[in-house]
């Protein structure tokens, strides 16, 4: 096997591990690598957790309900970071596809009571089609933090569906960055947050650019049923073509709890549709929750505003463009920053 | 430097100018007064050549050159530069990016901290272009993307309105700057020979006048519905209209 068809650093992988507290790397439904250098971290193949570990079982189809109707799964990452360990460096997890048609994976992630972790996961397939169901687990324990950035690269014709559900315990903060700069030609993806204990938090972005003959519908679910929980999901969609369906749906289940969504989406093209589907729903007094959602194209009098500092207009498009998808993600690799700029070009030709 | 002839432009199929004929002499400042709605703003944007502003006749020469249907950043390039009225928010990009770009296209490197502290905007740099910045920010804004530009043309459109008067003698003070005009006497030069090398040319619209009381303008433009009515000395033609308003102005139509 070898992984060299793919530009890792794209996805966030630092081959050399050097600025990483560990890595896990499978490729179709072998596992490649699993290595830890940090203490307190422990990074396990799925299946091999599930036999070593005593606990493991009860996180596996805890936060999501069991569906049979998947199969069995090969594999997947297990990663459980130990009470109060805050490594320095992010654990890495790296899932491709090579040759199978098709990848089936079981992730779970246990952050202990006040610990933290960074978790990059890069997604790639080299052949232009397959499947891909990612199925994931997250666990924030009280006090805990988890920071989840996850960085898509399908090719062309692969089907991406993952079911992902995350349990945050009191104090507990989720932050989710997502990331999908070459669209695959259906993503179908829904994650949903409980924030179960009293201050709980989270925070999900999301980039995707879509281009034509992509189908993405993406969207982020979070649960509110704690004191003083707090949730924000912003989403930021660039169509070049072909169909985003950007949702989020915030349920507020507790008096006085705050959240915010924010979608965004700039539509480039005529043939393309940006559907933006924001949801609120309120189930006890006093709660503030607000949404802000826009779909539309490019002014042309911001246009012009540049050009009159001096850019040609392809250049103000995409210098627009990029301001437009410049949410603050947290540790996007620069080798991604510059992914970011290519794709941005295009909106010369989308024009 | 600008040259504008016989110019004729319609904006959504109505005409509002309707034959203009305008000199920027090289190294002078221009002065052009007129009540709302008469079409200053057409015409500096017209000048500038944003959509929506259509020629349908004369033209436009600057520096010797046709520009009437050049693209607004060729026209940029070339060194005209326009401080905006109600500049849009440009969200994701900051004030320091802006102030970088806009000097560069102009083949120059400059430090946007040092630029920003001349018109109190070092705040400004890292927050996004005019993202809820107030009226006299957005001009001190404006300035500070003409100083990293140094055009030869400055088009300012109302620099004073919405700004309180200590922010009037700071923008007054940069804009003279851009052009040169804070000249000191020095040794083997009079002012005078200094003067005579200046260069740098600017068209104002003013409404108010105010800002002629922080540069010295040398020429005055009246404009009224659509056609000039008459040019001469800048601060006589501002004392004639605070005296007897623009419908002395109206009579000479």
């Amino acid at each position: 096997m070898s992984v060299k068809k793919i530009e890792l650093e794209k996805i966030g992988i630092d081959q050399e591990e050097k600025e990483r507290a560990g890595s896990y790397m499978q490729v179709d439904s072998g596992v490649l690598r699993c290595t830890v250098k940090q203490e307190g971290v422990e990074i396990y193949p799925t299946r091999e957790a599930l036999e070593t570990l005593s606990d493991a079982k009860n996180y596996l189809w805890n936060a999501l309900e069991k569906d049979d109707s998947l199969g069995d799964f090969s594999n997947g990452y297990f990663i459980v970071v130990r009470k109060g360990v805050k490594p320095l460096f992010p654990v890495q997890a790296c899932l491709l596809i090579e040759e199978e048609e098709k990848q089936h994976v079981h992730n779970i992630i246990v952050v202990e009571e006040d610990a933290e972790l960074n978790v990059i996961t890069g997604c790639a397939s080299v052949p232009q089609r397959g499947k891909h169901i990612g199925i994931s687990e997250f666990y924030v324990k009280k006090g805990g933090k988890l920071h989840f950035t996850m960085i898509h690269m399908w090719g062309r014709e692969v089907e991406v569906l993952p079911k992902t559900a995350v349990v945050v315990e009191e104090g507990g903060v989720f932050i989710s960055d997502y990331i999908c700069l070459h669209p695959a030609a259906k993503i179908k993806a829904y994650p949903t947050v409980y924030l179960n204990g009293r201050g709980a938090t989270a925070r999900l972005q999301s980039i995707t650019v879509s281009t034509p003959g992509s189908y993405i519908d993406l969207g982020n679910r979070v649960y509110l049923k704690e004191a003083e929980t707090r949730a924000e999901i912003i989403s930021r969609s660039v169509c070049f073509g072909g169909t985003i369906i950007a949702r989020g749906h915030l349920i507020g289940e507790y008096p006085g709890v705050k959240a915010h969504l924010e979608c965004k989406g700039l539509l480039l093209s005529d043939k393309g549709v940006m559907h933006a589907i924001p949801e609120l729903e309120g189930r006890a007094k006093d709660l503030e929750m607000s949404h802000e959602a826009a779909v539309g194209k490019i002014a042309k009098e911001e246009i012009e505003y540049l050009m009159a500092r001096g850019l040609s207009e392809d250049e103000a498009v995409a210098t627009i463009v990029r301001g437009f998808l410049n949410v603050d993600i947290i540790g996007i690799p620069e080798a991604l920053k510059r992914e970011l700029d290519k794709i941005i070009e295009m909106s010369d030709s989308a024009m | 430097m600008l040259k504008i002839e016989g110019l004729k432009v319609n904006v959504e199929g109505k005409e509002i100018l309707h034959g203009i004929d305008l000199e920027v002499p090289e190294g002078k400042v221009v002065t052009l007064m007129g009540p709302n709605g008469s079409g200053k703003t057409t015409l500096i944007m017209t000048i500038m050549g944003f959509s929506g502003y259509e020629v349908t006749s004369g033209r436009i020469i600057f520096k010797g050159r046709d520009i009437t249907h050049l693209p607004v950043h060729e026209r940029a390039k070339m060194g005209i530069g326009l401080a905006f009225q109600r500049p849009p928010v440009i969200r994701g990009v900051k004030t320091r990016q802006i102030v970088e770009i806009a000097a560069s296209v102009r083949g120059k490197e400059v430090d946007p901290y040092e630029l920003a502290q001349e018109v109190n905007m070092e705040e400004f740099l890292d927050r996004e272009v005019n993202l809820g910045f107030s009226g006299g920010e957005m001009k001190r804004s404006e300035i500070l993307q003409l100083m990293a530009m140094d055009p030869d043309l400055l088009l300012l459109d109302e620099p004073e309105s919405g700004v309180d008067l200590e922010s009037i003698g700071l923008l007054g003070r940069a804009i003279n700057k851009i052009l040169g005009r804070n000249i000191e006497p020095v040794e083997g030069k009079s002012i005078k020979e200094l003067k005579a090398a200046r260069k740098k040319s600017a068209l104002i619209i003013t409404h108010t006048g105010h800002i002629l009381n922080y540069i010295d303008a040398d020429i005055g433009y009246v404009l009224i519905k659509g056609r000039i009515v008459c040019s001469g000395n800048p601060l006589e033609i501002l004392r004639t209209i605070e005296k007897y308003g623009y419908k002395e102005c109206e009579r000479c139509l």
